[in-house]
């Protein structure tokens, strides 16, 4: 069953162009990547995936649904979420409140069950917090449940985020490179990470990541972008002989 | 469970103190007023604490708001329980004014929730800076609006609040505004901690804290920002009928700018989004404000030099973001509503 499927998705940023005729077709339980230079507009395609953009042009359908148009926090209850290239946790609230306000659009209870506290309100508090306590066990980040995440280390960080995104019961997880700022030692376990989410919650998961290692060794197929338009597509094998790709990467010595 | 009960055992103690010495005259009229009005001024600081302080927003007209409140419950009471000048004879029997009171708050609240929401449904869907300019600019039409209606008095203002005190007191003498105020201000703190200790309500300090993880890590920001709005312009409703119910008159120049900026002051001075900090704030506030009456106009160049004076030393108010129970982690165990 096809999860995401894009068309013909165009961007303008006030003349720029960011994104051009761009498509993809993401298929239930893969995990594919998307790379590309500084500035290619990978961020683009996800912000406007998740409704933080409007596009120019183009279709988006999730589920065989159109989201197009549709507001952000929409898209997250149909089932995408997704994690942020620089870190955006809500610093002043705990890890734990972090992870249970992701399923602010699934709360299934009303203003009058809050001032209330009915059994309802009650109820879904409590799955609400499970949840989230399950989350961070798995993650094993029980003991900085009542921590700000500000306090955390930037790899904890990246952790919670990815747990915060988890915690809406997504179909589609977009990874905003995870991979960035975290050292060598800590991405290997990343790449564990993302590779044990995608078996045991069995999702589809669509990243943006610049360290090749990462998507080389997670990605079963992997969407190249330069100045906004595709520039390739294939296996990890065929990417890295892709001549495109390798003059697109000139001079960067990540590849 | 027995100390989870002892924070509503020590109210109630509270309470029935304050009454019977009341009752008994030990403490007079005067000091009477002051206990009233630092009730009224926490409700309003607390309540514009919610936009200004949990949900980060900047509105500076909640005066209008208390305006709005005021002068519905005074309307609405005067009309039903009492013989008017204007309103004619009461619509319902004044011996039950001691039931209606309670409800006829409630209509000034849920008004001033409404005009809440007219107010907030242009600003929000612009950029954030607007809902300071947009309030200023509510706070002025609802006054003009007020002065220009000649019926509920204009801009000589309206009264006859009294008799429905009077009417009260017909059916039990008791000092019955001492009781109104207490319950009020009671539940409103309940409400605005229920809100902001709830995953729903948190969704407003997620807005504080950062807008865009907010709505695109699903919290549907603009209903949330709507929701806390019309509570937090509710919430001043009411306190505005207290306040008109305690005074016995309502003049629209009660409820400018000025009421407003010290509304501002209480919730700079407690903290931002701090419960208890709005508490502490509005009391201490109160105490100060009677004990500078006598420099009449002076007392404006005392507050905001206050103001500056805090924001140079403590930027973040008495409290900061924290509740006493952050600072003293073992009063947790005697609250029941977290
Ligand atoms: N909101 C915006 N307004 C104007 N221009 C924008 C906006 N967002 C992105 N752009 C521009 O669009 C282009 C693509 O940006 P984008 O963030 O998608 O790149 P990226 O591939 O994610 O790059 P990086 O690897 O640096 O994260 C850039 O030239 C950027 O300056
Ligand atoms: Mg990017």
């Amino acid at each position: 069953m096809t999860v995401l499927k894009i068309t013909k998705l165009t961007q303008y940023f006030s003349g720029l162009r960011a994104l051009a005729d761009f498509n993809i077709q993401l298929e239930e339980g893969e995990l594919v990547g998307l790379i590309g230079p500084n500035g290619a507009g990978k961020t683009t395609v996800f912000n406007l995936v998740s409704g933080f953009y409007q596009p120019t042009e183009g279709v988006i359908s999730f589920l065989g649904q159109p989201i197009t148009g549709l507001k952000p926090h929409q898209v997250t209850a149909h089932g995408i979420a997704r994690t942020f290239q620089n870190i955006r946790l809500w610093n002043e609230m705990t890890v734990l409140d972090n992870i249970m306000l992701a399923q602010h659009s699934s709360l299934d209870y009303g203003i009058r069950d809050l001032f209330f506290r009915t059994g309802r309100y009650q109820r879904r508090e409590r799955e609400i917090r499970d949840l989230a306590m399950e989350l961070l066990e798995i993650f094993k980040l029980r003991e900085v449940a009542e921590e700000k995440p500000k306090n955390l280390s930037y790899g904890l960080q990246r952790k919670v985020e990815i747990a915060r995104a988890l915690s809406s019961k997504p179909k589609l997880l977009l990874l905003d490179e995870p991979a960035a700022g975290l050292p060598s030692r800590d991405v290997v376990e990343l790449i564990d990470l993302i590779r044990w989410i995608h078996r045991e919650f069995k999702i589809a998961i669509w990243m943006i990541e610049h360290q090749m290692k990462v998507v080389m060794s997670l990605c079963s197929r992997i969407t190249v972008i330069d100045f906004g338009v595709v520039i390739a597509e294939g296996t990890p094998e065929e990417i890295q002989h892709h001549p495109d790709v390798i003059k697109a990467y000139l001079g960067d010595d990540q590849l | 469970m027995k100390q989870k009960l002892s924070v509503p055992v020590a109210l109630l103690a509270l309470l029935m103190t304050v009454m019977v010495l009341a009752q008994y005259e030990v403490i007079d009229l005067y000091i009477q007023t002051i206990i009233l009005f630092v009730g009224i001024n926490i409700i309003i600081s607390s309540s514009l604490n919610l936009v200004n302080g949990h949900m980060g927003e900047f509105s500076c007209g909640h005066a209008g708001f208390i305006a709005v409140g005021a002068y519905v419950s005074s309307v609405l009471s005067v009309a039903l329980f009492t013989q008017d000048r204007v309103f004619g004879a009461p619509l319902l029997p004044p011996q039950y004014a001691f039931i209606g009171f309670p409800l006829v708050l409630l209509a000034g609240g849920i008004a001033a929730a409404f005009a809440g929401l007219l107010v907030a449904l242009p600003s929000f869907k612009t950029r954030g800076d607007y809902l300071a300019i947009i309030t200023i600019a509510a706070n002025y039409i609802i006054i003009t609006l007020i002065i220009n209606i000649d019926k509920i008095g204009g801009a000589r203002g309206f009264m006859g609040m009294k008799r429905v005190i009077f009417a009260m007191e017909d059916v039990a003498e008791i000092p019955w505004m001492i009781l109104w105020v207490f319950l009020f201000t009671i539940l409103s703190i309940i409400a605005i901690r229920r809100f902001v200790s709830s995953t729903y309500g948190k969704g407003i300090i997620a807005i504080q804290q950062d807008e865009v993880a907010a709505e695109i890590m699903s919290v549907n920001t603009n209903k949330m920002k709507l929701i806390a709005f019309m509570l937090s312009s509710g919430l001043a409703g009411i306190a505005g009928g207290l306040y008109a119910h305690v005074i016995g008159y309502v003049n629209p120049k009660s409820f400018d700018i000025l009421k407003s900026t010290e509304a501002l002051v209480m919730v700079y001075l407690g903290g931002m989004g701090s419960i208890t900090g709005s508490i502490l704030s509005a009391v201490l506030f109160t105490l100060l404000l009677e004990l500078l009456r006598p420099l009449q106009i002076i007392k404006w160049v005392a507050i905001p030099l206050l103001l500056i004076i805090l924001m140079q030393f403590r930027p973040e108010g008495i409290m900061g973001n924290r509740e006493l129970s952050d600072i003293f982690p073992r009063l947790k165990k005697f609250y029941r509503f977290k």
